[in-house]
């Protein structure tokens, strides 16, 4: 060997090499014809042993009332809360003094996905999602608004296990 | 030119285009089983979208190498650095033109063409491209040509890694074309010709010379595999160690030249290991001897490529099994070991030979079993000496008390 390279004492009277090779092969033939564990994802999106959890954090969603109008008041708790400052929210308010937002966009490539505003929020309007398709094919369209938001219909995200709140 | 001489010359040169296109297929296939073989080996599926069970996926490969970017470095040596993977892909192919790869096939033909006259040829046609008369000093001296390809891409392209790459090449390739040759002389010592069509008519006669010449086996597979440059000895492009080896630098169709001349290669040998030691196209019990006909034509070539393939498919299985050897372990494995042995083990079957010709045995199964039972007594040495009688942990497990 090179000069300064230490070359390891390898066993030679307790290991036989030989055997240990054809037990690779019988191993990695096993492997060959076993079951496969890949699942073919575009045309199935979930497995008996594996589904999206349920804690999931994706794109978000606003939720709407009967009306079918944002639940969002403008309190601007989420966009104080937002360590990504991905939330751009002007307020307005009606004749009855009820506040709603005039605009209301996140910014999706911003979003780091903590799931901040849905925890924050007073009135559950603003949720993450389970969802995670969201290819699109220009990058103009990754800033979602109000509009947008609301008609998303993808599950919302638990944020947190029921059963163990505090994950523990 | 005489009409049955026309007919001569298309022959020959339909054949050595179906067989360079067979080839090309094969290859294409190769990559696909190689592919979907690690997968499976590693409980994955495998690329399985273009065509049915992905078969178009090399197609589409091969596409994709067209229209991507062809880069030349700087620094490359400009000549060499383009001529180096027709170097290394040429020998690949032309090999394949002594393997015999079916029996003849019955043909008879009497037909004109405008501007080109007649063609007569009547009479079975020899599945085989040239065979020579040198047989497989041919493959020899001709699997050694394909070092020059690695060693120039490695040279030329002017960077450290494909220098070592091409280094590693060279010395390994020189070190196993001796056992690689040495494996064949006791085929040679038995089938008495070099000609592949007359070692295959000699086992037909007796039995696959993996019966009488076991150990000859074991050696050109392992001489192969380093002559191949697969794993377990895949120093020249060892991607842990080398980025790419030889072909770092390479892009686009100039790399996958060099893909498509690993492969043929590796057909090549796998067709090789077919011919040499498992009787070539011959179908075991005397069915496909006689008057030649269409059907056995077919058969043949059937049980030639599954035979190939199957090959094709053990090279491909040892790669996603073991993992690779040391350079100086490779070396002193190819002179400390395989070099002496392949001798010892010439020495040994010509003086069985001669044993047995002096009893009066005539060539036949029962000269072939009586040396196998000469291999199997080498086998049991052989393992003794490799295996020290010892089980894996066997005694480690033993000694700590846990088996």
């Amino acid at each position: 060997m090179a000069i300064g390279v230490r070359v390891m004492q390898r066993p030679k009277t307790e290991i036989s090499y030989l055997r240990a090779t054809l037990k690779g092969m019988a191993i990695t033939f096993r492997h060959l014809v076993a079951p496969k564990w890949t699942m073919q994802y575009p045309e199935k999106k979930s497995a008996p042993d594996w589904a999206l959890s349920p804690r999931w954090r994706g794109t978000h969603r606003m939720l709407t009332d009967e009306q079918g109008r944002a639940k969002c008041v403008a309190c601007g708790l989420c966009p104080q809360i937002c360590p990504a400052n991905c939330i751009k929210l002007v307020p307005g308010e009606d004749e009855h003094g009820h506040r709603y937002p005039l605009i209301y966009e996140i910014d999706e490539f911003r979003c780091v996905f903590c799931g901040y505003c849905q925890e924050v929020c007073p009135e559950e309007a603003i949720h993450v999602g389970t969802h995670y398709e969201n290819a699109e094919f220009e990058r103009g369209r990754f800033v979602y608004d109000l509009e947008r938001l609301c008609a998303q219909t993808h599950p919302v995200s638990s944020l947190w296990d029921p059963s163990d709140p505090k994950g523990e | 030119m005489t009409p049955e001489l026309k007919g001569l010359l298309l022959i020959g040169s339909i054949k050595t285009t179906a067989v360079f296109a067979v080839v090309f297929l094969c290859v294409a296939f190769t990559t696909w089983l190689e592919r979907r073989v690690a997968a499976w080996i590693q409980n994955r599926i495998g690329p399985n979208r273009v065509g049915p069970q992905g078969l178009f996926q090399p197609i589409a490969d091969g596409l994709k190498n067209f229209v991507k970017e062809e880069l030349l470095p700087g620094q490359a040596d400009r000549t060499m650095f383009i001529l180096a993977p027709v170097m290394a892909f040429v020998p690949s192919l032309l090999l394949f033109a002594v393997i015999p790869f079916a029996a003849p096939l019955p043909l008879s033909f009497d037909f004109t063409l405008p501007l080109l006259g007649r063609f007569v040829h009547d009479g079975p046609v020899a599945m085989i491209v040239a065979d020579l008369p040198i047989g497989f000093l041919f493959i020899l001296a001709l699997s050694s040509l394909s070092v020059y390809g690695i060693v120039f891409a490695g040279y030329s392209s002017g960077d450290k890694y494909s220098l070592l790459g091409g280094l590693r090449s060279s010395a390994q390739m020189v070190s196993y074309e001796i056992a690689l040759g040495l494996s064949l002389i006791p085929i040679l010592l038995v089938a008495g010709d070099v000609r592949l069509t007359e070692i295959v008519a000699v086992q037909q006669e007796s039995l696959w010379f993996v019966i009488p010449l076991t150990l000859s086996f074991v050696f050109f597979v392992v001489s192969a595999l380093a002559e191949n440059n697969r794993l377990p000895f895949d120093l020249p492009e060892a991607e842990g160690e080398l980025v790419g080896g030889y072909h770092t630098e390479y892009s686009s169709m100039r790399f996958a030249i060099f893909l498509v001349a690993e492969y043929g290669a590796m057909i090549t040998m796998s067709a090789l290991m077919a011919t040499f030691f498992f009787g070539g196209w011959d179908i075991p019990g005397g069915w496909d001897e006689g008057e030649p006909s269409v059907l056995v034509w077919l058969a043949t070539l059937i049980t030639f490529l599954a035979k190939t393939f199957f090959f094709v498919f053990c090279y491909i299985w040892i790669r996603w099994t073991l993992p690779r050897f040391r350079f100086d372990q490779l070396m002193s494995l190819g002179w400390k070991v395989l070099l002496p042995v392949t001798l010892l083990y010439v020495m040994v079957v010509a003086v069985a030979l001669w044993v047995f010709d002096g009893l009066g045995l005539a060539w036949g199964p029962t000269y072939a079993l009586a040396m196998f039972g000469v291999n199997v007594v080498l086998i049991v040495l052989v393992f003794w000496g490799l295996d020290r009688n010892r089980l894996v942990w066997g005694q480690r497990l033993q000694r700590e008390g846990r088996a």
